[in-house]
């Protein structure tokens, strides 16, 4: 459904994506994780024909977003990181400002608006100023608002950022409810609980993707193995065993311990570590790496490069 | 009509109005700005406050005096009791002109010489000054042949009453015959309007939408610049118009100032002008960055305009380089267009030179604009 092959994107001075090549298939949700400035945003404004590439293409639905980009926009719903719509229209000045700007038939129009305040769960507030919507109304309303034109392809630039946990909740029911209905989404967030629920995930760092596969594969291809355990000398713990070799990452929260290392068996070496120092360690188990082991190792290794 | 378009122009109108506070400033400014130059940017001096020095005290000296009185120039109601007095009030400003009549100015009449007279004048202000000295000369001048025929009628009885000057100049002011300022000031007002209106707040509209971050949201849909750009504009230059309709009422019942020529062809070519004024809004909003910035920057137009345009200054009396500089500023040939269709009745067949100019600034400025100007991030 979508595919950028080998894009670059400069401003001035600042290259903000390098070479970036991935595919996104139907009826996926592609997450794009990475920390900030690591050009997610701008990747998504290229895909939405907001930014020409400096250099390589990106097809979506089949279409070249440089050579036809009015074709491109038929296809896409984008909602931009900030909001977006006007915050002194009401809701629904808002969706039928967009309804006009997509060409919306004036029959249909009416239907059409009042099935998405029912998705959005809007239709009580639609005479309410956009400006007086809470954050998660503001963004159900910006989703709503990109929905008009029914795209096949969504593009979400963190939807969520700012949101109360139950908005963000309740924000990925609607997601989940359009993404059933067949339609390819793109998101990128900066919640690796999110990330997980996506079909596959991109990591970006510094511009360039540096793993893109199955939250599932991510994990099992890390080449790590990951260790929690608790400690009241957690932070003691921690600084005897940073070193070692085979430790990738220790970190500590309060009396809890995660430590990735290469092998499995370096769990019989740390602990004697620990022994020698009589630091007291009690639980040592191996557990299944999360993705935000990942994010932190890969991103280690790049960094190192 | 086009759909889009309509939309856009709804929007706009809707966050016209419901930003009540500038909604409001838009239709007072014109008011502020007329009764501010009708009133009180004027230069008509008339009745200057004026001492008088008399050390003579004669019949024929208190004539003089009576003579400056009755001109209207001169409102004379102190009288010093010394030069040096007369002097002070001049330095702390208590009067802006003094009449200086010497001992002995009755008797130099009598003896047939030419009597001195001594006039000082507050040159702080020099339109005031050059107006009071124009006049200190013309009574005085008037006065004097007044004597010189009553000695030629006491030397040749008889003759004195045929005794006429050789030349009279009988001046008659065409157009503005009481040489009202504000026959001047209400029709630059209107040109100052238009251009005030339409080049700031085109360019706070569209500079809005990008500080705001609206724009990323219209890029990706189907709307068309040119389409978000007029749209966006029209309900701006619908309320230039109405309140140049306002200036144009107010100028009537305030200062009894009334167009003599075509009301018709004084807004179509105001059209004409606005194209300039626009094209300067979209270059502006494609400068600034935020709304700040713009509003400095279509400030930074006004300037210009209002001192290039023959508004204030004359710009025959300016040095030569910056009448060059002058041919571009727009307002400069709106103002020819609107004294002239305003105070002189006239019509097209008047001014084909500024018309022609106003059709090859607007497209050019507009050009230039749209080049700068593009519906994208970057």
């Amino acid at each position: 459904m979508i595919s950028l092959s080998s894009v670059t994107k400069k401003f001035d001075t600042i290259t903000a994506i390098k070479d970036l090549s991935f595919d996104v298939n139907a009826g996926e949700i592609f997450g794009l994780i990475g920390p900030d400035g690591a050009g997610k945003t701008t990747t998504l404004r290229v895909i939405a024909t907001a930014l020409n590439p400096t250099a390589g293409n990106v097809i979506v639905a089949g279409v070249d977003t440089v050579r036809d980009p009015e074709a491109v926009k038929q296809h896409i719903g984008y909602m931009p990181q900030r909001f977006a719509l006007y915050p002194d229209l009401t809701v629904l000045e808002n969706l039928n400002f967009f309804a006009d700007l997509f060409g919306a038939p004036r029959r249909e129009r009416a239907a059409l608006i009042e099935r998405l305040l029912g998705f959005a769960r809007l239709t009580e507030f639609q005479t309410r100023l956009a400006r007086n919507l809470s954050g998660g109304m503001q963004k159900k309303l910006a989703l709503a608002a990109s929905l008009m034109h029914r795209p096949r392809v969504l593009l979400l630039d963190e939807p969520t950022t700012g949101v109360d946990p139950i908005s963000r909740r309740e924000f990925w029911d609607l997601l989940t409810e359009v993404h059933l209905q067949g339609v390819t989404i793109v998101i990128a967030t900066p919640y690796l609980d999110e990330a997980e629920r996506c079909t596959r995930v991109g990591l970006m760092f510094r511009g360039e993707l540096i793993a893109c596969d199955t939250p599932n594969a991510i994990r099992a291809n890390l080449g790590a193995v990951a260790l929690e355990a608790q400690s009241a000398q957690a932070k003691l713990a921690r600084q005897v065993i940073e070193a070692r070799a085979g430790v990738l990452s220790v970190s500590a929260h309060g009396n809890s311990l995660r430590v990735l290392v290469d092998r499995a068996e370096r769990q019989a070496e740390i602990e004697s570590a620990w022994r020698a120092r009589e630091i007291s360690v009690r639980d040592v188990r191996v557990v299944k790496p999360r993705l935000e082991d990942a994010f932190v190792l890969m991103i280690g290794k790049s960094n190192e490069r | 009509m086009n759909s889009r378009l309509l939309s856009v122009i709804r929007k706009e109108i809707l966050h016209i109005i419901r930003d009540r506070r500038t909604f409001a400033i838009m239709f007072v400014i014109p008011i502020i700005e007329l009764v501010l130059l009708g009133y009180a940017a004027t230069n008509d001096i008339r009745r200057l406050t004026t001492a008088v020095y008399d050390a003579d005290r004669t019949q024929q000296s208190r004539q003089l005096i009576e003579a400056y009185r009755a001109s209207d120039y001169f409102a004379i109601n102190r009288s010093a009791g010394s030069e040096d007095e007369l002097a002070a009030w001049l330095d702390n400003g208590q009067i802006r002109a003094g009449i200086i009549i010497p001992a002995g100015y009755a008797d130099n009449l009598a003896k047939g010489k030419t009597a001195q007279v001594g006039f000082v004048i507050d040159g702080s202000d020099p339109v005031v000054a050059s107006t009071a000295f124009a006049a200190s000369q013309s009574v005085g001048q008037s006065q004097g042949i007044k004597v010189l025929q009553e000695r030629i009628g006491a030397l040749v009885p008889g003759l004195a009453g045929g005794m006429n000057p050789a030349i009279e100049v009988r001046p008659r002011v065409w157009y503005n015959p009481e040489l009202r300022s504000a026959n001047y000031m209400v029709p630059a007002v209107m040109g100052i309007i238009l251009q005030f209106l339409t080049t700031l707040f085109t360019a706070l509209t569209i500079v809005r939408e990008r500080e705001q971050g609206t724009i990323e949201q219209l890029v990706v849909t189907p709307i068309k610049s040119w389409e978000l750009v007029v749209g966006k504009v029209i309900p701006y230059v619908g309320i230039a118009f109405f309140d140049l309709i306002e200036v144009l009422i107010l100028g009537m019942v305030l200062f009894g100032v009334y167009v003599r020529g075509n009301i018709a062809l004084l807004l179509g070519l105001s059209i004409l002008f606005l194209l300039t004024t626009l094209g300067l809004g979209l270059l502006v909003s494609s400068i600034a960055r935020t709304q700040q910035e713009s509003m400095f920057m279509a400030f930074l137009t006004m300037l210009p305009s209002i001192f290039l345009s023959g508004f204030f200054f004359p710009l025959e009396a300016m040095p030569g380089w910056l009448q060059a500089v002058s041919y571009a500023v727009p307002l400069r040939y709106m103002l020819v267009i609107i004294r002239g269709i305003m105070m002189k009745g006239v019509g097209m067949e008047a001014f084909p030179e500024q018309v022609l100019a106003l059709l090859i600034l607007g497209p050019l400025i507009l050009f230039v604009a749209s080049m700068r100007f593009r519906k994208s991030l970057e």
